[in-house]
């Protein structure tokens, strides 16, 4: 049951997307947001569309992951569409069909389709970088890129260590609450029937042992790196040192290049209504 | 209740990077009465079998999606697997989950990880509250509680209101052991019950097992990785290696397998190794390696031979 939350949901083969440094497609994925929102028309998100699925392609990632992401936010995409539908208003929108204060048009449609296109290339770009990088190496990558912060006296890299346990504890604290989910089930308990609150209530039994397990656990890990002298980032050096390789120049050329193709295409070949 | 189950095995993700293979073609019959040994290395699917027995894990057959997949020409298609407990058939879709798990009582690895409630009281009732056909009388709950947590030797009257989170290790492990048998399960399944306890808590508990089994359950699957426990406590004991059943033995004939066991990462229990090391000497001892055995027979023997 839990098996189905993609979290930590890393899917571990040898690829071109895999071997990029994190930092690259943290930037990638800013600049690729950047470049959906700078999309005006259909032909800016195609432009997208292609530069995503080549990136799927090359990460050897499976179809079949990448739908499970997008059946995540399936709800809130249906409800931005159904809302978009009904109550699009514009200056010699086509009428389509109207009933008191709904009303479909034709650029409603449409604009419906380009919000839906939207949000699933947002998702799946963002799925395709947990899919293809490591948990440890993304709050890599993110301190890294935090660096510059450190002059203003901000903690990156206890941001980044807090990050990278929580991360860390995730699997553990899933199997946690499987092995007591189990435990409770064979003592009769039942979290599948009953409406929501019988069911809020039933889960009572799994959330108090989970949560001293929890803080059990912290106190462990606290004690442990004080044990071994854990004082903070001062002075730490790096076991795996970050580097750009010829890889990740190519990717950077290939943001800009989506984002100045998508600019262009947004003025010269205007809205989609 | 018997338990058989024949050519079972069992995935843990199937069809993804991750498959893990923890059961493989198992064949096992445990017979009502026994007090049987699961004895096995790390990871060698001992605890993946006993949760089956509870349909925690299930048999593929019994799951709503399932269907058989049609064999390829030319292929023998493998032998549907059984998994039987009592009148449970557990590769059917129609079986009665919540019957079964109320006769077959599992406590699971460091079980008092699991006590949540604001008392002891409650945190024992919570099964027999669950397991209830219509919703107990209080004073039936009560009746059950207590002679549940008398039974694993705590005092009643001293407990009931307590915090379990006041009590010590051994008395929560006691607790959570009375939290599943306040509803008299038939078969009573054990993983790893002594673990983390010290030399005298788990006599203690292995005692409060045997107390359980006389006169609570009839039949008791313990797993366990500590030959010494098997062997003091089975009737018998099966050896799991690699998700595959090696032996089934009394534990008095698993010393005939000293090499094959060392090999799976097993040591033998310390009287058949007291008992092995005698025969090199020259000094046959037949015993049933249970250590009061043992030292009577060392006992009986000559005194010119004692003394050397």
């Amino acid at each position: 049951m839990l098996k189905d939350v993609s979290f930590g949901q890393y899917y571990p083969v040898e690829s071109f997307v895999h071997r990029l440094d994190p930092r690259t497609k943290l930037l990638f994925v800013i600049a690729y947001i950047a470049a959906i929102f700078l999309s005006k028309n259909f032909y800016g998100l195609a432009a997208c569309a292609a530069v995503l699925f080549a990136a799927i392609g090359f990460a050897k990632i499976p179809l079949r992951k990448i739908v499970r992401s997008m059946k995540g936010v399936l709800f809130l995409v249906v409800f931005t569409a159904v809302i978009n539908i009904f109550f699009y208003r514009s200056e010699g929108a086509r009428i389509l069909w109207e009933w008191k204060i709904f009303r479909i048009t034709a650029e409603g449609l449409i604009f419906s389709g380009f919000l839906i296109a939207r949000l699933f290339l947002l998702v799946i770009c963002a799925s395709l970088l947990t899919l293809t990088t490591t948990p440890v190496s993304l709050t890599d990558g993110v301190e890294s890129l935090l660096t510059p912060l450190k002059w203003v006296r901000f903690p990156v890299h206890e941001l980044a260590l807090i990050m990278s346990i929580a991360l860390r504890f995730i699997p553990i604290l899933m199997d946690e609450t499987d092995r007591i989910m189990n435990a409770q089930k064979a003592r009769g308990a039942d979290f599948e029937t009953g409406g929501p609150i019988r069911r809020i209530r039933a889960i009572i039994p799994v959330i108090i042992p989970l949560l001293l397990s929890a803080f059990r656990r912290a106190d462990e890990l606290g004690d442990a790196m004080d044990a071994r002298c854990y004082t903070g980032g001062k002075n730490r050096t790096k076991y795996k040192k970050l580097r750009f390789a010829a890889g990740d120049f190519a990717m950077f050329v290939l943001a800009a290049a989506l984002i100045a193709g998508v600019v262009l295409m947004r003025i010269y070949l205007g809205a989609p209504v | 209740m018997r338990i058989r189950a024949e050519h079972l095995s069992y995935t843990y993700n199937a069809d993804t990077p991750f498959a893990a293979h923890a059961l493989h073609d198992v064949t096992l019959t445990i017979e009502e009465g026994e007090f049987f040994g699961i004895i096995g290395h790390t990871g060698s699917g001992k605890s993946t079998f006993v949760q089956h027995l509870n349909g925690l894990l299930r048999v593929p057959s019994s799951m709503k999606k399932y269907r058989r997949k049609k064999p390829k020409k030319g292929e023998i298609p493998p032998p549907e697997p059984v998994l039987q407990v009592g009148q449970f058939d557990l590769t059917d879709k129609k079986t009665d989950f919540r019957a079964l798990r109320r006769s077959v009582g599992t406590v699971f690895q460091y079980p008092e990880y699991q006590l949540f409630a604001e008392t002891v009281f409650e945190d024992v009732a919570f099964g027999y509250r669950n397991f209830a056909e219509k919703k107990p009388m209080e004073h039936e709950t009560q009746e059950a509680v207590k002679e549940a947590i008398e039974m694993v030797g705590l005092n009643y009257g001293e407990v009931r209101g307590m915090s379990p989170f006041e009590l010590s290790g051994g008395q929560k492990r006691r607790v959570a052991i009375a939290g599943v048998i306040v509803t008299r399960p038939a078969v009573l399944v054990l993983d790893e019950p002594a673990a983390g306890l010290d030399p005298l808590g788990k006599q203690e508990v292995m005692d409060l097992l045997h107390r359980i089994h006389r006169e609570w359950c009839r039949t008791v699957v313990i797993v366990s990785h500590d030959m010494d426990e098997i062997a003091e406590n089975c009737t018998h004991a099966a050896v799991f290696s690699d998700g595959e059943v090696k032996y089934v033995l009394p534990p008095r004939e698993l010393f005939r397998h000293e090499k094959e066991l060392l090999d799976m990462g097993l040591e033998l229990p310390l009287v058949a190794k007291l008992c092995l090391s005698l025969e090199r000497q020259g000094i046959a001892i037949d015993c049933d390696f249970t250590e009061e055995d043992f030292i009577r027979k060392v006992l009986a023997l000559p005194r010119q031979m004692r003394i050397c």
